[in-house]
């Protein structure tokens, strides 16, 4: 008994193995403090969404910390005491076979995957994307486009659409649809929740909200081009009765969308500058969904026939 | 080291226990012989590429699958595919397959004559089986049902086109074949590439089942049988 | 009568293509000229180039593998020093330069220095550890081997003539259709690639049909060493694979060549299709190339603690399980392509359950250093940091087989560092500890250890030093390759990931430096005996480098470890050496040059293919197809080595066991 407890001192390098060491708890404090100036915005839920994932993943890494710890510490102190110096390590050149081992070696890992299976299949069904919100606020309806390289966010009940700005009202579930003009992108607004892909001919479901006002940034995950990185935008959640005004007041100024402004905003343009418009045709994105709007015409000017010029280079 | 000198007896045998006391091991033809004949080591490596084809063709056949239903407005497999025009394929590829068969007899008897004339009959059938098949692709284009109208026609032109493309090589190798036939008989090398040639174009005559069931057979369906 | 090629596709007017590329054609130019003044050139094509022999063939993959990972992390430099420049400013990259540049950094270092590196090592390793003289099909394995190296070639080309893809390493559509991509880059992506899975999917055939069926007498299959098992399930994956991959980029090829529409946006195009079919190559791949190096650790940490592998039965169940299992899990790199909670949960669940196996394992390295008597060359500290980094590694990947976890961290910085974590903890840490294990043995003298340990140190340290902080990136939200970003919180971790990399050059440098070191003092770190580790394995039994017929005799296998427990029974006996056997000729493989000059019509095809130069694309097949014919007329296929030269190599090796063992007391 007492070896061991001089074993375990001499490895702890003080004397009594519960106080921890000074050099381990000044690095601690000092990653506190790094981590905690950092802005985690995935683990900084401004929604229910967001909140949930959030859960779902501390957990699992809780989980899964509670035998990955115990494993890495283990290989090091293996390695370092069974070290061909070490006279007192006891030599087991036949050690290769336990039926016991085996069984705790395989049934652990097994155990574990079944319980954080268990949690994944419920959150993949309660988290999903398409999975409308409880609430009992009527939902927003919102249509996002994805264009090359910006976002087109349509209020098709307020008739009204903004280019690289949303603007929501904060407590109120969102709906939305998501469709790509062109290429793959994905919607993303770390501080609400789930990503989605945006893909042409086809309309994602993604549910979120806001619960407090204030400004969330958005961006597109998953490359679109050359003017990718230029697709971030912000989420500016207001009280209702702000974003009331702030829709009454988008309808009064700005152009409109129609197929024609549509047109224009297919063709590829970086770094644009949020606007508005005051008006959206009927139907504009149910029209782009199912294909009777013609998708973005990639890089280059179009010929005299409308086709894409093909470069040679 | 190895403690004495061994000969390499055929498989299957008894390893006798040596001075190291291990067990009596019964060889049954999994290598624990030792490394098999070439002829087994040849037709095993051409098996598994076989098997690798296999893979590629299905993943022609899941697009297939999956992209049978756009036709973006354009003709379907209804109203497209000739049965008739099927059935005449099929028939030219299985007696083409009948005569390779016959062939691998002829080269079993070391009978030139035969082998080169069952094998001449073998690449006319193929070929005919080709111009049946050009013929029905060059008149979807014509009738403009090329693979640029639609999905599905893309993934049509692909996955029978991809074994055409099998075909002609096959055909290739057939002459090929005949020629190292002709100008050196019927030597232990030549034999095992003969054997990997008929693996090949047996195979071939399996994808074509399926191509004609899944494609052909399925897609003349009635709309309302089809899932 | 050029296609679409001009003058123009010089980057004439880009410095850093124009630069790095005469660079590399003055360095390259200057090698070869020096190569034929010096008159090495008949010593080359007779003893490398047209060698069918599986020693050398690995030999060139390796070097092959190792030239690439210069090219890819120069890369990674870029990548790296572009975004800690580029925070609210636009770097000196532009987005058409740093969109080739991840691209190529991706493609280069999955499919030519991974690749390249683990089927290397297995060439070279597995016929020696069976106890036979070659692989099955020793001309095809050397035409694999060139058809890998025309598609690096023809990477490395799109630097200076054309340009590379700008979609990623893997051409998601409709971006990488020709609306959207109009340029030669995701040509030159896919012809390479086509040509280089052709010669993979040849090595997967020649590996399989050769531990199937081509083992020393004895060596049933529960005899064959752990490599070959991992070797076994790797190449089994890499045939049912790598067709998915030719199938799916053919269809991409179709698309952009023959106007088809498989994933177009028009006329009924499905891009979803594709990220299905290559994600069911993708997810097998990442197990191509981790299996064969957990084959390594196994044969690493057994040698290096003094005692057989634990739980021998339970690795090798676990290997097979990891095989089959890397087919059921696609789907978990797009989770958030919306498919539903049933199946996002299904496939979450079939991802988690592939840790089980891959946990086993991790478990079994462990206590096979439990009660060993552990000597830390280098080889093993890259086990243990393997064993380390691998383990957070595999723990983020279960963390993004959750889909709900997965729904905020897909396509960021947490999923790249996620897997850079298993890849360089996992198949370079491998890569590297199989070099440094096996080097002894195939060139007769060491590595330098002091620079091996202070190599390895440098990769650990600056591995956590450039990846750790992406972790934190992707959970403040940062995606993967942006050419640029504003947002301030990120800035301060991109600085510390690009201080990481730097870190890793250094071992990159020191690694460098012991191989050109090691070779100048070759004589004093000679190694006359064969088995300078006090290995186990069967290749130990052979002098180093083994000569081209690796056994005189091929040995009876009565055990799983016949090199140890021959050591053993000699201690036993008195006696370090066994009796002489009777020596016979030995017939082996002739050289063949249809490797080499199928790959240059290959090459020769895929650059007409890219550029539309549709008579050459029909001299390049036709050159081929000749080749093909020229090889198969030969008459003769093989030479005998005497019995007189097998006896004269083979005594040389038993004299310098004897000299070496001998002065030792017996225990």
């Amino acid at each position: 008994m007492r070896r061991r407890a001089r074993e375990i001192s001499i490895v702890t390098g003080q004397k009594g193995a519960r106080r921890i060491p000074r050099p381990v708890r000044w690095s601690l404090i000092a990653a506190t403090a790094a981590l905690s100036g950092c802005h985690l915005a995935v683990l900084s839920p401004a929604g229910p969404v967001a909140a949930g994932d959030r859960i779902i993943l501390l957990d699992s890494a809780a989980i899964m910390l509670v035998i990955g710890i115990p494993t890495i510490v283990a290989t090091v102190a293996f390695a370092w005491w069974f070290r061909a110096s070490n006279a007192r390590a006891r030599y087991l050149p036949s050690f290769a076979y336990s039926g016991r081992l085996e069984l705790i070696v395989w049934s652990i890992p097994a155990l574990v995957v079944f319980f954080l299976g268990g949690i994944a299949w419920i959150s993949a069904h309660t988290l999903d994307p398409a999975q409308p919100l409880e609430s009992s606020v009527r939902p927003l309806e919102l249509d996002v486009v994805s264009l090359d390289w910006k976002w087109l966010f349509i209020y098709p009940e307020q008739s009204v659409a903004s280019v690289n700005r949303l603007v929501v009202p904060a407590g109120v579930p969102l709906h939305l649809r998501v469709t790509s003009a062109s290429v793959f992108n994905v919607f993303f607004v770390p501080q609400l929740g789930s990503e989605i892909y945006s893909m042409y001919g086809m309309a994602t479901q993604l549910n979120l909200q806001a619960d407090h006002p204030g400004v969330y940034f958005g961006l597109s995950a998953q490359f679109s081009g050359d003017g990718f990185p230029g697709m971030s935008f912000n989420v500016d959640a207001l009280p209702p009765v702000q974003f009331d005004q702030w829709v009454a007041a988008t309808r009064a100024a700005g152009s409109a969308l129609n197929g024609a402004s549509y047109q224009k905003l297919l063709e590829q343009s970086a770094n644009v500058r949020p606007y508005t418009y005051r008006e959206v045709q009927p139907g504009l994105f149910d029209a782009i969904v199912r294909q009777k709007l013609p998708p973005g015409h990639g890089p280059g000017p179009l010929t005299a026939t409308g086709e894409p010029a093909r470069s040679d280079r | 080291m190895s403690d004495s000198a061994l000969r390499v007896p055929p498989a299957p045998y008894q390893v006798r226990p040596d001075a190291g006391g291990a067990a009596t091991l019964l060889v049954t033809g999994h290598g624990a012989g030792g490394p098999a004949p070439k002829r087994i080591v040849v037709g095993y490596g051409f098996w598994i590429f076989l098997l690798s084809d296999v893979v590629m063709f299905s993943a022609l056949f899941a697009t297939y699958a999956v992209l049978f239903k756009n036709t973006a407005g354009g003709p379907t497999a209804r109203e497209l595919f000739d049965l008739r025009n099927t059935a005449a394929e099929t028939g030219c590829l299985l007696a083409s397959t009948f005569a390779c068969g016959m062939a691998s007899l002829a080269v079993a008897e070391r009978s030139l004559k035969w082998t080169q004339i069952t094998l001449l009959v073998t690449g006319l059938l193929g070929l005919s089986f080709l111009s049946l098949e050009f013929r029905e692709f060059a008149h979807f284009v014509h009738a403009g049902a090329g693979p640029s109208r639609s999905a599905f026609l893309s993934s049509f032109f692909a996955l029978v086109g991809c074994h055409g493309a099998h075909v002609t090589a096959g055909l290739l190798w057939l002459g090929t074949m005949m020629a190292q036939f002709h100008f050196k008989g019927f030597r232990e090398d030549i034999r095992h590439r003969f054997l990997c040639f008929s693996l090949f174009w047996h195979a071939l005559d399996i994808i074509w089942v399926a191509i004609f069931s899944l494609v052909y057979l399925v897609g003349t369906l009635p709309p309302e049988m089809l899932p | 009568m050029w296609g679409k090629l001009s003058l123009q596709a010089i980057p004439l007017d880009q410095p850093i293509p124009l630069v790095s590329g005469a660079a590399v054609i003055v360095a390259l130019g200057a090698l070869l000229i020096w190569i034929t003044v010096k008159g090495y050139v008949p010593y080359l094509w007779r003893e490398w180039i047209t060698s069918v022999d599986h020693k050398r063939i690995g030999i060139m993959y390796f070097v092959l593998g190792l030239v690439m990972l210069l090219r890819g992390f120069i890369d990674a430099l870029m990548m790296r020093s572009q975004q800690a420049l580029a925070f609210h400013a636009a770097g000196y990259l532009p987005p058409e330069h740093y969109d080739q540049i991840f691209s190529a950094h991706g493609t280069i270092m999955i499919f030519f220095v991974a690749m390249p590196l683990v089927i290397g090592l297995m060439n070279f390793v597995v016929p020696l550890q069976l106890g036979v003289r070659d692989v099955a099909f020793p001309t095809l394995n050397s035409v694999g081997l060139w058809l890998t190296a025309a598609g690096a070639l023809l990477v490395n080309v799109s630097l200076v003539v054309g340009e590379f893809a700008r979609v990623g390493w893997l051409p998601f559509p409709p971006l990488s259709e020709l609306t959207y991509s109009p340029g030669v880059g995701v040509d030159y992506y896919l012809w390479s690639l086509q040509i280089s899975g052709i010669g993979t999917l040849m090595t997967g055939i020649n590996m399989v049909t050769t531990i199937l069926k081509m083992r020393a007498p004895g060596m049933s299959y529960m005899r064959m060493p752990i490599f070959c098992w991992t070797s076994l399930a790797s190449s089994l994956l890499i045939v049912a694979a790598f067709p998915i991959l030719t199938a799916t980029l053919a269809m991409l090829l179709l698309d952009r060549y023959a106007d088809f529409h498989f994933f177009t946006n028009a006329a009924g195009g499905n891009p979803m299709m594709f990220m299905n079919l290559i994600w069911a190559w993708g997810h097998p791949e990442v197990y191509i190339l981790i299996l064969p190096a957990f084959g390594v650790f196994s044969e690493v940490v057994a040698t290096f603690s003094g005692k057989s592998l634990f739980g021998r039965r339970s690795m090798i169940i676990a290997t097979m399980a990891i095989c089959i299992l890397s087919f059921s899990v696609w789907l978990h790199h797009f989770f958030t392509m919306g498919a539903g909670g049933d199946v996002n949960g299904f496939f979450g669940i079939a991802s988690m359950i592939i840790a089980v196996p891959t946990g086993v394992k991790i478990f079994n390295w462990l206590f096979t250093m439990y009660g060993g008597r552990i000597r830390f060359d280098s080889a093993m500290l890259w086990a243990v940091g393997f064993m380390v980094t691998f383990v957070i590694g595999g723990m983020t990947g279960v963390l993004l087989a959750s889909p709900a976890a997965d729904f905020m961290l897909h396509n960021s910085l947490f999923l790249v560092a996620h897997f850079h974590n298993t890849i360089i903890g996992g198949v370079v840490f491998g890569v590297f500890a199989g070099y440094t294990y096996w080097f002894p043995k195939a060139f007769g003298f060491r590595l330098n250890e002091a620079l091996g340990k202070a190599a390895f140190w440098c990769w650990l340290v600056g591995f956590y030093v450039a990846f750790m902080p992406l972790y934190v990136l992707g959970l403040e939200g940062m995606t993967r390759r942006m050419q640029h970003y504003d947002r301030p919180e990120w800035h301060p971790w991109v600085l510390v990931a690009g201080v990481g990399a730097l870190i890793i050059l250094g071992g990159i440098v020191l690694q460098i430096a012991q191989l050109v070191s090691s070779i100048r003092n070759r004589e004093r770190l000679r190694e006359p005996t064969g088995d300078p580790w006090n290995a186990r394995t069967l290749e130990w039994a052979t002098a180093s480098p083994p000569p081209a017929f690796n056994f005189a005799v091929l040995p009876t296998v009565t055990s799983e470890e016949p090199y140890w427990d021959s050591k053993s029974r000699a201690r036993e006996a008195g006696r370090w050496v066994s009796e002489e056997p009777r020596y016979q000729p030995i017939e082996m493989p002739r050289n063949s040059a249809t490797g080499f000059v199928t790959a240059f019509f290959a090459v020769v095809t895929g650059f007409s293919l890219i550029w539309h130069i549709w008579w050459l694309v029909i001299v390049g097949l036709v050159g081929a197809y000749v080749t093909f014919v020229f090889f198969a007329w030969r008459d003769i296929a093989e030479t005998e080595i005497s019995a007189e030269e097998v006896a004269r190599l083979d005594r040389a090796n038993r004299e310098a066991r004897a000299a070496a063992f001998a002065p030792q007391a017996l225990p």
